[in-house]
């Protein structure tokens, strides 16, 4: 992928993230209902809400995986991502968590690695690619940032629940995005693992923008960033932790059911 | 008239089982000795006396006066056949058949005939097939005449118009009249009338004599034959026109009866394939089971039961069900559940069961196919008029595909199986912890989905050969319209198979069957691509994976 | 990994000496007992027990054929879950137009002696070669022709169904239909094919006669070749980066995608590179028998191929080659001695091979292996193996 293109045109004041009126809906039910936010570079963003509240269906829109049925998403203010496929929007600077860690089992810790590389993705440079120094030496600069230094040459399938989760956030650094989507980066984890992620997570957002998806409010605290309340596909609040936990709205979505 | 004609049907029928009937066999006698005078015009007369009789006996004795066979023995005068044997003639009765001996060609007399008499006899002949008692035989007599087109019938089809009360025989006999008027009549009033005539009767032969007079029209173009070739160009496009629509009709039929198949082949499939999400390659072979059991249950009725053979069919229904219900529930036990979520892998494993089972079927009942007779009251037609009729075992097939539907819609929808099953295909777990025996609905589900496609099997042999290959022929197409329709979806099977049948009937005659096959083959893998999810599939939140 | 081994020393070199240890003694395996049969034949005198008479080698030339065929589906299944149930449709594309040439070379000496025309064009009274015919009396052409034709097939049908991305049973399903599809077309007269009886009555190949026993050990030898080369061929793809992201793909698809690779690409590239070497397996095979007609385009052709790799162990290569020859070894062997019993066998196998031996004999036995290994020393290397094995 070209970046030089967009870079020159990309004000560093405006949004990394712009999302605005965007609906989306399934045989009648709005999973998405004019939703409109803005991320700035360099921030973390935390967004919350009840469940059907349209966290994932907004990822899959983000990363190009679900059409809108309206509404604009763009990237950097440039890039229209409405128009364009998972790969592409990836290689543009997108990286995604899923919910579920989700890596290659079959591969060892070191190749689910360099198969995230940022580099050539097309198949003909895939055949006759081999690993450069500097490459190799930034896939052991990852490993020691997600601390699997000695699971390197483990087979993914064989790690334990947190440390596929830091494997896939790894992964997600190795292809060196603008942009993180986190979704639910400690659910099922312990309350330890649940710490280390939680400055894996800051660490990250020195140098990226994040936005996490996330129910447990504690971690959210954490996190010390600015939060964005979904409800039925819409936003409902925005704010500080304790601004939107006192916005009575709020109260009554989380309380009320 | 008519009691005559009754009267004489029954005398015909006493003649038939009493070989010695004084009465009636009199009457004949003397129309035959009638045959013996000499003047031709008279014996013309004595021809048409004795074709009007409507006797059996009649034809054989104008049959043997054409062929000059009859004889008068010159010792007693009476009319007898006379077969020449090298130079001796033997010798019999022409009412009764009995033999009467040898003669000389010096002691008989040959029955003259002549050209006037000829003609007599030929209509003669043609009265007496249609004056049959069979009404079927009387249509096909005037079929006949229609055909040929033999002029010297008219007087008596014009006769028997005024006379035939059969509604069913009566359209045969004015078409065949009007098609003679129309050739062979010279006054142009009865022509035009043969051609509204024959307008208002249709059919492939109208409009083929209708073609073949327009293009014979002759001579200048007379106010005459001005009028009657817009006549028949005015009924050729009627005939036309009709004949179209019945084509459609019967594509149609054809259509919605091989969609009825498709559905019954596919439904069973819809709800293992489409509820549970097992490919069950094997599906092909519930089918075929169900017809097999069709056949055991015909025959077990044929040894033991031979008066219920008729309804041997309906009995099969439950029992077909029944059994290929067990196999499913079988093997869904051995095999299907240890799979669950491998559907590569299930399909593979199926594939080797439906081997195995044919290969079961061949060693038990041999790789020939097995006969499971139609029943009578399934046999025949609905004839809806001339060139338009519907086989009642085809209309047996779409009423059952759509009961069969019903009847599944209604136990999903309707009953605590549907409900339960609904839930553990909806999610698993949830469902075990409100207690459902998931594993037991499994084994059901796969039991009522191959039940299903054991009663098509019943269908199925009503139309197709039992044999082991019977479910192999089913199963891609099968796959196809629950496919195309949408999985999880029951109107999406019965949309599916509808569109996917009727395509393919309506394709026919434009490319020919197997063209037709591979167009909607293709044509599904083409909407595949579209839609991959089918045409009635429900979209979603995406899920990962 | 193997492929940063690769070094000057000529492409074919190179790519044995990046073979892992396995595919070494794979092709060591085979190139010698193709040099076994090849003695045993030509300069073993008949009655030997080392003999090894021309029915035989004809026989292992059509496993072979199988073998390759085998490989080019557990390409795309094995490695990267593809499950086409058509294959068969490459191979019988790849057959055909080798057919072709054997057909132009019969010229004046078929039954009707006319040197233009096929023997079933003169009886259908066809006055002149349609189109598609013209080229093939040249064997250049034709061998083209055996590659390009299943991969322009595999592309146009793959770009479709990846690009909307039908995945799973639903392609198998379309793939299924596919070659059913051109089962039905094949059968008809018109398309110029030989209908329901297809291509036969080959006289020769290369100006060498196809009844003559060397000319048989030659096609023998070319199998062996061919194999070897689509071994090769297959084992740099699957052990290059291109191969361990169609191992990505089949485990987890849309993370592949949101690494940022276009999958649709890598499917696209696999399934045709996979119907080209079903295509050339094809090709070897049509001589071989005498006969390519219409019924191997048949699904329950397509499935059985499946079979072969499953019970060999799929995601192996060898194990690929090794289903193939046992199950048709077998399917010779019983359908012979027990012709009632092969269907059930065959059933059985499917069965067996997907409740009890999901990995196949090339992925169960190492597993055992390893866990007596591991029960004697003490070690826990169970676990790696395992997973290893897990493909």
């Amino acid at each position: 992928m070209d970046m030089s293109v967009h870079n020159k045109i990309v004000d560093p004041a405006s949004s990394i993230l712009y999302l605005d009126g965007v609906s989306v809906s399934f045989d009648g039910f709005k999973a998405l209902n004019d939703l409109s936010f803005v991320v700035q570079p360099g921030e973390m963003r935390a967004i919350i809400g009840p469940n059907g509240a349209g966290k994932t269906t907004m990822m899959d829109v983000i990363t190009g995986k679900t059409r809108p049925d309206e509404g604009e998403v763009y990237f950097r203010d440039a890039t229209d991502l409405t128009r364009l496929d998972e790969a592409r929007i990836a290689n543009l600077g997108i990286g995604r968590k899923f919910q579920k860690p989700t890596v290659f089992e079959s591969h060892t810790v070191f190749d689910n690695l360099e198969l995230s590389l940022k580099c050539d993705k097309s198949p003909f440079a895939s055949l006759f690619s081999k690993l450069t120094s500097e490459q190799y030496d930034r896939i052991e600069e990852i490993l020691e940032t997600i601390r699997l230094q000695d699971r390197r040459d483990w087979l993914a399938g064989n790690l334990s629940h947190g440390q596929k989760q830091w494997l896939e956030i790894g992964m997600l650094l190795m292809q060196d995005p603008e942009l993180l989507l986190v979704d639910e980066p400690v659910a099922g984890m312990t309350d330890a693992e649940t710490v280390q992620t939680a400055d894996l997570l800051r660490l990250i957002s020195k140098s990226h923008s994040v936005v996490v998806v996330e129910h447990d409010m504690e971690f959210v605290r954490s996190l010390n960033c600015k939060v964005t309340v979904l409800h039925e596909g819409h936003v409902l609040a925005e704010g500080s932790l304790e601004t939107v936990a006192s916005n009575p709205q709020v109260i009554e979505v989380y309380l009320g059911r | 008239m008519r009691i005559l004609k009754t009267a004489l049907l029954l005398g015909l029928l006493f003649v038939f089982a009493e070989a010695e009937q004084p009465v009636h066999a009199e009457t004949l006698q003397e129309l035959t000795s009638a045959l013996s005078v000499k003047s031709y015009s008279k014996k013309a007369v004595a021809v048409k006396k004795l074709a009007a009789s409507g006797a059996e006996e009649a034809g054989v004795i104008l049959h043997a006066l054409m062929d000059g066979a009859l004889f008068t023995r010159k010792t007693d005068g009476k009319i007898v056949l006379g077969l020449k044997n090298e130079s001796i003639y033997s010798l019999s009765d022409p009412i009764n058949g009995s033999a009467l001996g040898q003669a000389k060609k010096s002691e008989l007399k040959k029955v003259k005939i002549n050209n006037k008499v000829r003609i007599a006899i030929r209509a003669g002949l043609g009265r007496l097939d249609l004056s049959h008692p069979d009404s079927e035989k009387r249509i096909s007599a005037a079929a006949a005449i229609f055909k040929s087109g033999d002029p010297s019938m008219l007087g008596v089809l014009l006769e028997l118009v005024k006379s035939e009360t059969d509604e069913d025989v009566l359209p045969a006999i004015v078409r065949a009249a009007a098609a003679l008027e129309l050739t062979h009549s010279l006054d142009i009033d009865a022509r035009i009338n043969a051609v509204a005539q024959l307008k208002s009767t249709g059919g492939p032969e109208v409009k083929a004599l209708l073609i073949k007079t327009l293009s014979n029209i002759q001579g200048p173009a007379t106010p005459e034959n001005l009028q009657l070739e817009s006549a028949l160009k005015g009924a050729l496009a009627d005939v036309e026109r009709q004949l179209e629509t019945y084509g459609l009709i019967e594509n149609l039929f054809q259509g919605v009866s091989l969609a009825s198949v498709l559905l019954l082949a596919a439904i069973g499939l819809a709800v293992t394939f489409g509820v549970m999400g097992v490919i069950n390659m094997a599906h092909g072979e519930m089918v075929m089971i169900g017809a097999y059991t069709t056949y055991v249950i015909q025959e077990t009725c044929r040894l033991y039961f031979p008066g219920f053979l008729d309804f041997s069919l309906i009995v099969a229904i439950p029992l077909a069900f029944a059994v290929a219900g067990t196999f499913g529930i079988l093997l869904e036990r051995s095999v299907i559940r240890f799979l669950y979520g491998r559907p590569l892998e299930t399909l593979l494993a199926t594939w080797g069961i439906s081997l195995i089972l044919q290969q079961l079927v061949r060693t038990i009942f041999g790789p020939t196919n097995k006969e499971v007779s139609t029943p009578g009251w399934l046999s025949g037609a609905w004839e809806v008029t001339s060139g338009l009729s519907f086989t009642y075992n085809r209309i047996a097939i779409i009423f059952f595909a759509l009961v069969v539907l019903f009847f599944l819609m209604m136990v999903l929808k309707r009953t605590l199986f549907g409900l339960q099953m609904r839930a553990v295909t909806q999610n698993r777990m949830m469902a075990r912890s409100m207690g459902i025996k998931s594993a037991r609905i499994d084994a059901m589900t796969f039991g009522l989905g191959s039940g299903v496609a054991g009663m098509a099997g019943v269908a199925l042999s009503q139309i197709d050969n039992v044999s082991p290959n019977l479910g192999q022929a089913y199963i891609i197409d099968s796959f196809m319209v629950v496919v195309f329709g949408g999985v999880g979806n029951l109107w999406g099977t019965l949309v599916g198979a509808g569109s996917l049948g009727i395509a393919n009937k309506f394709l026919e005659p434009y490319s020919g069957a197997v063209l037709a096959k591979i167009f909607v083959l293709v044509a599904i893998i083409l909407f595949i691509q579209k839609r991959p999810r089918g045409l009635f599939a429900l979209k979603g939140r995406s899920v990962e994976g | 990994m193997n492929i940063q081994k690769l070094t000057e020393k000529g492409p074919f070199v190179s790519l044995l000496m990046g073979l892992p240890g396995g595919g070494k003694a794979f092709m060591g395996i085979l190139l010698s007992a193709a040099i076994f049969i090849v003695v045993g034949n030509q300069f073993v005198p008949e009655g030997n027990f080392f003999h090894v008479p021309t029915y035989m080698v004809s026989l292992l030339g059509k496993y072979l054929c199988y073998a390759l065929l085998a490989l080019s589906v557990d390409l795309i299944w094995g490695f990267c879950g593809i499950l086409s149930l058509g294959h068969g449709a490459f191979f019988a594309l790849g057959g055909y137009a080798m057919g072709m040439y054997l057909m132009r070379q019969i010229g004046d000496r078929g039954v009707y002696g006319n040197a233009e025309l096929p023997d079933f064009m003169v009886f259908l009274n066809w006055q002149e070669l349609p189109w598609y015919w013209f080229g093939f009396e040249s064997f250049a052409f034709a061998a083209l022709m055996v590659m390009l034709v299943p991969g322009i097939l595999a592309f146009i049908f793959g770009w479709f169904a990846f690009r909307s991305r039908v995945t799973g049973v639903y392609f198998s399903i379309i793939t299924q239909a596919m070659t059913y599809a051109l089962l039905l077309s094949f059968f008809r007269n018109d398309m110029g094919f030989g209908g329901n009886n297809g291509l036969t009555d080959f006289k020769d190949i290369l100006g060498f006669d196809l009844r003559a026993d060397s000319t048989r050990l030659g096609l023998f030898v070319g199998s062996v070749l061919a194999l070897a080369f689509g071994y090769l061929v297959s084992s740099f793809v699957t052990q290059s980066k291109f191969g361990r992201i169609l191992i990505a793909i089949r485990d987890a698809e849309s993370r592949t995608r949101f690494t940022g690779y276009r999958v649709e690409y890598y499917k696209l590239s696999v399934f045709v590179m996979s119907a080209v070497l079903a295509g050339i397996a094809g090709a070897l095979y049509v001589p071989q028998v005498g006969i390519i007609n219409p019924s191997e385009f048949s699904p329950a052709n397509s499935i059985e191929i499946v079979i072969w790799v499953a019970i060999g162990g799929r995601g192996t290569l060898w194990g690929a080659v090794l289903g193939a020859i046992l199950v048709n070894w077998g399917k010779s062997y019983f359908t012979g001695a027990l012709p009632e019993a092969w269907l059930y066998m065959l059933g059985g196998l499917f069965v067996f091979s997907t409740l009890v031996l999901p990995k196949g004999i090339v992925g169960t036995f190492p597993i055992f292996y390893a866990n007596i290994r591991s029960k004697l020393s003490g070690k826990s290397e169970t676990r790696q193996a395992t997973e290893a094995g897990d493909i």
